[in-house]
């Protein structure tokens, strides 16, 4: 491949992210901090910012908090100070944020990705911080105002800042899946890109290769995708880069993702940004983070992928690429793990979900939990076939749909009911084995004087005989007991 | 009309059945009526506190009594009452009224009292004559050349004048016990985190304290032992137990601190420099002890408190913007606009001048210089005050520097108008509790008052250390 200019260059990305947390209530209030209600309905004087009103912390978001932290490998904060940020817009009520910025509960963590050629990338986690959300201000719906919805005005939001540690946009979409995965496993966010309960801004910069310094950085925000960032990013390298071969200088400024052409566009210089004039918020006091809390935080966290994988491998004996696909999303690896503690047989049981079940929940565009079998059915199935019997290939074919449609039956009621149980019964299958052999004495012959490809016609046979019940493997020795003899 | 200092006097009429909570009612409301240039209340809630009035008077038929019956109270305009305007004394909140109570509010309503109206004060509780209202000024009953005090300007003079029994004010740099010294009045900045804050406009979030107005200490006691305690509303509202403050313990000998450096009586009245002596001989001759303590960053405590509080203040006084509620520009033309405009018409001098300072001492670039610096001196300030505290039981300053002083005095020179602070800012930097006493009348006609400042928590203390100053 011809090099080209752009391989000259090192791209460095930070992200980020803001999680929007799925409490009840908002960050500093009771009010319901539930999505898609009617606009402006899910406030209170607090919300509003009305005279008089006093934030009070949601311990929720402090332990969703921690439980981010843990799961990213950070240090967790031990005395949290909240703070103000100060600026005017439509959709902050009371003209000033509560978040943290010198004290964020968590600092000094990691994740790691997993690129493509299957080598690890560590990503260090600067720090994650508590905020509260702004309202939404909607400027296309009215043809001369700006419409506020206040519904999100203080929802609880958990900041999560990389260190400028990605090269590749790759990486970046990597990372960003797995800061999906891991707020969808802790089942503190619910990581919807498009609705924006997952949000990300990218710092880009570009250097010269072997460059210790890093260039001028640029944030870019709007990207309401994973696949987006990274076209962000890509353009972004593109384009700084082109700049820099002009002699042209970049500026430290904040541009916006247009997802139409895949560009970025200016929306104001670092210069003109405001000075937040942060202070520590009076109205609330201090949060000391007991160590015995957050061992009881730890003690009460759900198994995350990396653990599942290393489970799922080690344990189970699965390969590696099994293992990621069954915990790719939380709930397909939730079921497979409470199958494993019903059936032994974990190649099988692997085989049923990333097969069968999985492909249920495509064809159906339904979630895990809208699967109608418990795993505990799932299991009995894997037993039938364990056991002989049924056949694997009935079992897929014929009594998996059926369980489907019945889900209350038991797999060996049905199996009977529809008469799928395989025929082991040696002196039975004997008699249909004698009969294929004797309707074809040609075909013995030739099987006898060398060619064995004729076995399966038998087996064919002896399948149409028995409607497909007869035990492939006991058939099978019959075949050859008697045509040997 | 029977004058009443305390609420016992009242509860005993009642009881005896010679006064009925309507009688008392219509007298206070008749005594407004008579005075209508001391601009004491924004709003009287007239025929709402007779129908109170009446259902006390029904109450008491059935043998009902509360902590609070037959105390008829007047409220600063910055504390929330449901369905009721509440202003601040500013043009931006002008007719807002709130969809909730005051934590404050619900508590003395729980235990009877009847809220005749809401009290003029300056705008968002800066300043210290009750110039700066935009409903007007406030006139001190017992001579209206004088300034009542301010910022809780109404609430002092509504008592003074006999308008109600007792009234609520709040305390950021001493708005409760500069107008009860200039109007002959008991005063009580509470512990900070004692009470709530729940439903008070905040102005300097670590600073502001709610507090009563009355003529009695004994009063002052039970209205604070009401509001007092725990609120799920506002987290810095303490936990500790509150404890009774009343009856007040009056049999013990105590220990008072007095500062050197305020002893040379640079700056102070002649006058109230001389009778603070004599309050001191006075308390020395009766058993108590008198040590003498050298506070040297007490000339900090000013600038201190104007850094840190208007910095709260410009970040409290955000949300007052045009956009959701309150005064809108009818001149604003979009989003830049409506928050210049509204707020350039909506907010005084006074305010705007303190949004300033405030937003200046915040920022990037000043914030270690002022606003970081403020910190560590306010940190300063406590430890040396606890430190006093732990040899003694109260600090003993005078209130004011001398006596309310005429309109127009100050008004032209914000900083001497700062200064007016002085003695009753440390209270409130260091989160202590202080009451203001009447000790004495100065030749002009005008009362004195003196300042006791305690331990964080001991208002049970605060109360029996001024009733020893009375004896």
């Amino acid at each position: 491949m011809e090099s080209t200019i752009y391989d000259q260059y090192e791209l460095v990305v930070g992200l980020e992210v803001h999680a929007q947390l799925n409490t009840q209530s908002k960050a500093f209030s009771s009010d319901s901090a539930a999505y898609g209600a009617a606009p402006n309905t899910q406030v209170s004087p607090i919300s509003l910012g009305h005279p008089g009103t006093l934030p009070k912390l949601n311990e929720r978001a402090l332990e969703f908090g921690v439980k981010l932290g843990l799961a990213m490998n950070c240090e967790i904060r031990r005395w949290n100070e909240f703070a103000r940020k100060n600026y005017f817009y439509a959709d902050l009520p009371k003209g000033y944020q509560i978040t943290q910025h010198t004290t964020p509960i968590c600092y000094n963590g990691w994740v790691d990705v997993r690129n493509d050629d299957g080598s690890k990338r560590r990503i260090g986690i600067t720090r994650i911080h508590m905020e509260e959300d702004a309202g939404k201000s909607m400027h296309d719906q009215d043809a001369f105002d700006s419409l506020i919805d206040l519904n999100r005005c203080g929802v609880p939001l958990l900041e999560i800042v990389s260190e400028p540690d990605m090269r590749t946009p790759r990486e970046a979409y990597l990372y960003l899946t797995e800061v999906r995965q891991l707020v969808r496993y802790l089942d503190i966010c619910d990581g919807n890109m498009e609705e924006g309960s997952l949000r990300c801004d990218a710092n880009i910069s570009v250097r010269k290769k072997g460059a210790t310094e890093f260039g001028v950085k640029v944030e870019v925000k709007n990207m309401n995708s994973i696949r987006n960032v990274q076209r962000a990013i890509e353009h972004e390298f593109k384009r700084q880069i082109d700049m820099l071969q002009k002699g042209e200088t970049i500026y430290s400024e904040t541009r916006s993702f247009d997802a139409v052409n895949g560009t970025t566009f200016a929306l104001r210089s670092k210069e003109q940004a405001n000075d937040y004039r942060y202070f520590p918020e009076p109205d609330l006091q201090p949060v000391v983070v007991e160590l015995a809390y957050i061992e009881e935080v730890r003690n009460h966290m759900p198994l995350l992928p990396s653990q599942l994988i290393e489970r799922f491998t080690n344990s189970y004996g699965l390969n590696e690429y099994d293992a990621l696909v069954l915990t790719d999303n939380r709930e397909v690896a939730l079921y497979f793990n409470e199958l494993t503690s019903l059936t032994t047989n974990y190649k099988q049981a692997a085989n049923w979900v990333m097969g069968p079940v999985k492909s249920w929940i495509n064809a159906e565009a339904q979630s895990m939990d809208a699967f109608p079998l418990s795993s505990k059915q799932i299991a009995a199935l894997i037993a039938l076939i364990d056991e002989g019997v049924v056949s694997n290939s009935v079992a897929t074919q014929k009594l998996f749909p059926a369980m489907l449609e019945n889900p209350a039956a038991s797999p060996m009621d049905l199996a009977k009911q529809m008469n799928l149980v395989q025929e082991r019964n040696v002196d039975e299958l004997r008699m249909h084995v004698e009969a294929v052999l004797a309707a074809w004495p040609d075909k013995v012959a030739e099987y006898k004087s060398g060619k064995k490809g004729v076995l399966g016609l038998f087996m064919g046979d002896v399948m149409k005989r028995t409607q497909g019940k007869a035990d492939p493997k006991m058939t099978s020795q019959l075949l050859n007991e008697i045509l040997s003899s | 009309m029977k004058q009443y200092t305390q609420l016992a006097e009242i509860q005993a009429d009642l009881r005896a059945g010679s006064l009925r909570c309507e009688d008392l009612v219509r007298q206070y409301l008749a005594a407004i009526a008579a005075r209508p240039e001391i601009n004491a209340f924004l709003e009287v809630f007239e025929a709402e506190v007779i129908a109170q009035a009446q259902a006390q008077d029904a109450a008491i038929a059935r043998g009902e009594w509360q902590l609070l019956t037959g105390l008829v109270l007047g409220i600063k305009d910055n504390i929330a009452y449901k369905g009721h305007v509440f202003s601040a004394s500013s043009k931006i909140l002008d007719g807002f009224e709130s969809l909730f109570s005051a934590t404050v509010v619900e508590r003395l309503l729980a235990e009877g009292a009847m809220i005749i109206g809401r009290l003029n004060c300056d705008e968002f509780a800066m300043g210290s004559s009750n110039e700066n209202s935009a409903f007007g000024r406030v006139l001190n009953p017992i001579n209206t050349d004088y300034v009542p005090g301010g910022s809780s300007g109404g609430s002092a003079a509504a008592v003074a004048a006999g308008f109600c029994h007792a009234s609520l004010g709040t305390d950021t740099g001493g708005s409760i016990r500069q107008p009860a010294a200039y109007c002959g009045l008991v005063g009580l900045k509470p512990s900070y985190g004692r009470i709530s804050r729940h439903g008070i406009i905040a102005f300097g979030s670590s600073f502001d304290q709610v507090g009563p107005f009355a003529k009695s200490i004994e009063d002052v006691a039970l209205l604070t032992q009401v509001m007092a305690g725990p609120d799920a509303y506002d987290t810095t509202c303490s936990t500790l137990e509150v404890g009774q403050y009343v009856p007040i313990a009056t049999d013990k000998k105590y220990k008072f601190a007095v500062i050197k450096e305020l002893l040379s009586g640079e700056g102070l009245d002649p006058e109230l420099q001389a009778a603070f002596q004599q309050k001191v001989a006075q308390l020395k001759a009766a058993g108590h002890e008198i040590v003498e303590v050298s506070f040297p960053y007490l000339p900090y405590a000013i600038p201190t408190y104007y850094i840190l509080a208007t910095a709260e203040a410009s970040s409290n006084l955000s949300r007052y913007s045009g956009v959701h509620y309150g005064y809108r520009s009818g001149n604003a033309t979009d989003l830049e606009s409506t928050y210049k405009k509204s707020r350039t018409e909506g907010f005084g001098e006074e305010v705007k001048r303190r949004i300033m300072m405030g937003t200046f001492v915040l920022s990037e670039g000043y914030y270690d210089a002022y606003y970081g610096r403020g910190q560590k001196v306010r940190r300063l300030l406590r430890d040396k005050s606890l430190e006093i505290l732990q040899q003694t039981d109260a600090i003993l300053t005078p209130t004011t520097t001398g006596t309310a002083f005429k309109f127009g005095e100050k008004s032209d020179d914000p900083i001497q108008m700062y200064l007016e602070d002085i003695f009753t800012v440390l209270a409130n930097l260091t989160g202590l509790p202080a009451i203001s006493v009447p000790f004495a009348t100065h030749s002009n006609g005008m009362p004195l008052g003196i300042q006791l400042m305690g331990r964080p928590f001991a208002e049970a203390e605060i109360f029996a250390l001024a009733k020893a100053l009375q004896a």
